[in-house]
């Protein structure tokens, strides 16, 4: 097994920048989640660890040696694509054995480790069939198989389970937590879905533009966002943002905003506050002038386990509010107030960077304490 | 504010769709017809012999006493095995250097492609006639003139582009992550190219192929000029070189057997690579 390590990777298509100065260091056996926006980079960092795409500047480590020269079947990792790539004209014993054929293995040695990966995937009886006669969760089982076969030292899955049904997206999300719990190996694992994210990873990597916006355990990132890029990207439906300003008097702040916001907070670092968040969960519904926010009932939205609220604080900002219990349809449209607890509120500075403020630690206490 | 959509009776669109498969089946007879006919002719020609030829009689008079005298004929079994030599090495050079070609400018990044691609282009710009002497040269210089083999020589400056051309399209077209899959896998270029790519590209192969050897088959100027004894000519100047009984007689009958004699091999192959070419020519329209 190995651990990974990027070390001020950088790379540019052309002159377009994709990847710009990461670094990162995974340890044997953990599982790393790769989670951002669409086009931020995260295929070609995989690809880059891979060795499928040469690195512009910066280094590849892997199990403490660097090996950005080496060609990527001689890296000890194994790939898992989003379009399964499997090979179409080839059968699925073949396509799974294709890797040990190469390394010139005898046939009765690749049947008997084609065998055994089959069984353990479930797919032993479908080895005599074309990749087109699969479903796609079986095409997904046979990725994986391909992946396993060849007993690789580090796992990389980019958005394997994106082209899957929700319901065979959970099942195949445990099978990926089964095999990293038995295997023990290190994976990288690039994902847009949240709950994935979230339920898979040890630590999740957010990425954006390029660059690493925070490493951390999915706790962390939830309760500890470094900054409101990641505030906003984890968690769904994501956090409420309004742009607030302040007034600094010592270490106590007091933040004027939309739809009636007045309110003091005592910051514990420097930086001044021009930009609240709340996630929608911490929110609460108050009477009219009650809570700390006064805003429209605008739409409720009814998804059976829980209830969603829009309600419009300005011209172009509307707060989402999730509530265990639906709100009357006659309160559509009437004032109402929103309240949360203060540990549940989010401070930015004009950067984007979180602001701390008397009460945040109880927030990292709790993700300090679920992580343990 | 809606915009009212004028719609009128189910028995009105009805009709319509009626009329619509009427005029598609009256378009579709014509072009068959169009594209028929000529062969058909030949077929009839061919079976008639000396007045018969000039009355306008659509059928055939089934008189096959001219394939009977082409079958005689030792000259024309020698074009014929000519052609095929040509129009044979043609193909096949021209797929395994196009395929080639193709994988290199279609996959690796160096920096010359889009230049190489459009000499590639540029080339089968050029027609026939302008390279004609430029070619008699470097024929004579290597010293195939009046081989067969000069022939291929010289059709692989047409065929090679358009094989090296589609075939690159082809190829771009291939999903990246089968490839990097491959890679993974441990494959060289070359084991990519003989395991993953050439057994997908069947389809592309069959049509550009098939286009190469129609074109190596039927080919005439160079084949004229490039041949001179009748032990190296192939089949479209042996046909055009015919001769008739006397000087005044024009030998039609026996061209038009000749005709239909050589384009049998080619409907053959047709019909037995059908499918294929469909399949070739709508590849990478359907992601499959
Ligand atoms: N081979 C390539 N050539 C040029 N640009 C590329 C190539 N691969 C990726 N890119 C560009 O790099 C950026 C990041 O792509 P990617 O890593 O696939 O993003 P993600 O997987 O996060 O959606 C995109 O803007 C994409 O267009
Ligand atoms: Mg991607």
């Amino acid at each position: 097994m190995a651990s990974v390590a990027l070390r001020s990777v950088s790379k540019s298509f052309g002159h377009v920048p994709v990847i710009n100065d990461v670094n990162l260091e995974i340890a044997d056996g953990e599982l790393v989640v790769f989670v951002g926006p669409s086009g931020c980079g995260k295929s070609t960092l995989l690809r880059l660890i891979a060795g499928l795409v040469p690195v512009g500047a910066g280094d590849v480590v892997i199990d403490g040696e660097v090996v950005t020269d080496i060609p990527a079947s001689k890296r000890g990792i194994a790939f898992v694509f989003q379009s399964y790539a499997l090979y179409p004209h080839m059968t699925i014993a073949r396509n799974i054995g294709f890797a040990l054929e190469t390394l010139g293995l005898s046939r009765q040695e690749i049947d008997a480790k084609v065998a055994e990966v089959a069984v353990t995937l479930k797919i032993d009886h479908l080895l005599a069939r074309r990749p087109r006669e699969l479903s796609g969760g079986q095409r997904q089982r046979v990725a994986i198989g391909r992946a396993l076969v060849r007993q690789p030292e580090v796992f990389l899955f980019d958005e394997p389970l994106s082209n899957l049904d929700s319901d065979l997206r959970m099942e195949m999300r445990m099978e990926i937590a089964k095999l990293h719990a038995n295997l023990a190996a290190t994976m990288i694992y690039v994902t847009h879905d949240q709950v994935e994210a979230m339920t898979l990873a040890d630590r999740i990597v957010v990425l954006n533009k390029g660059c690493i916006e925070q490493i951390g355990t999915p706790q962390q990132l939830y309760h500890a966002p470094q900054n409101r890029f990641v505030a906003g990207f984890i968690g769904s439906p994501r956090m409420n943002f309004t742009a607030v300003s302040a007034n600094v008097s010592g270490a106590s702040c007091h933040l004027m905003g939309p739809g009636n916001l007045s309110l003091d907070v005592a910051i514990t670092g420097p930086g001044v506050p021009a930009e609240i968040g709340v996630r929608p969960e911490a929110l609460s519904i108050a009477a009219a002038r009650q809570g700390k926010l006064t805003g429209t009932l605008e739409r409720l939205e009814d998804l059976g386990h829980e209830h969603l609220a829009y309600v419009r604080i300005a011209p172009e900002t509307a707060w989402s509010v999730r509530l265990p219990n639906s709100l009357a349809r006659t309160a559509l449209g009437t004032s109402i107030g929103l309240d949360w607890r203060f540990e549940d509120l989010f401070l930015f500075d004009k950067d984007g960077h979180r602001l701390d403020h008397s009460l945040s630690h109880e927030r990292s206490a709790a993700a300090n304490g679920a992580l343990a | 504010m809606s915009t009212r959509i004028k719609r009128r009776s189910g028995a009105y669109y009805r009709a319509m769709r009626r009329v619509r498969q009427i005029a598609l089946g009256c378009v579709t007879a014509l072009l068959l017809f169009y594209v028929l006919f000529p062969y058909y002719w030949a077929i009839v020609s061919s079976t008639k012999q000396g007045a018969q030829l000039y009355e306008s009689v659509l059928l055939p008079a089934l008189d096959f006493r001219h394939y009977k005298e082409l079958f005689r004929d030792a000259n024309f079994a020698t074009s014929i095995f000519n052609s095929l030599c040509v129009a044979i090495s043609t193909t096949a050079l021209s797929l395994g250097l196009g395929t080639l070609a193709a994988y290199a400018l279609g996959r690796l990044n160096f920096p010359e492609r889009r230049s190489l691609l459009l000499t590639v282009l540029m080339i089968s710009i050029f027609p026939q006639v302008v390279v004609l002497s430029g070619m008699f040269e470097l024929i004579r210089w290597f010293g195939l003139y009046n081989r067969v083999w000069s022939l291929v020589f010289a059709y692989l400056i047409f065929t090679l582009p358009f094989t090296t051309w589609v075939l690159t399209s082809f190829i771009r077209e291939f999903p990246r992550e089968l490839e990097e899959a491959a890679i993974m896998d441990g494959c060289s270029h070359w084991r990519i190219l003989t395991s993953i790519l050439l057994p997908l590209m069947g389809p592309a192969l069959v049509s550009t192929g098939l286009l190469a050897f129609i074109l190596a088959w039927n080919e005439f100027l160079f084949a004229l000029t490039f041949t001179l004894t009748e032990g190296s000519r192939t089949v479209p100047v042996a046909i055009g070189l015919l001769a008739g009984n006397s000087r005044y007689e024009y030998p039609f009958g026996p061209i038009m057997a000749a005709s239909v004699t050589v384009t049998l091999p080619l409907i053959a192959l047709v019909l037995f690579f059908q499918r294929k070419i469909v399949a070739g020519l709508t590849a990478g329209a359907v992601k499959g």
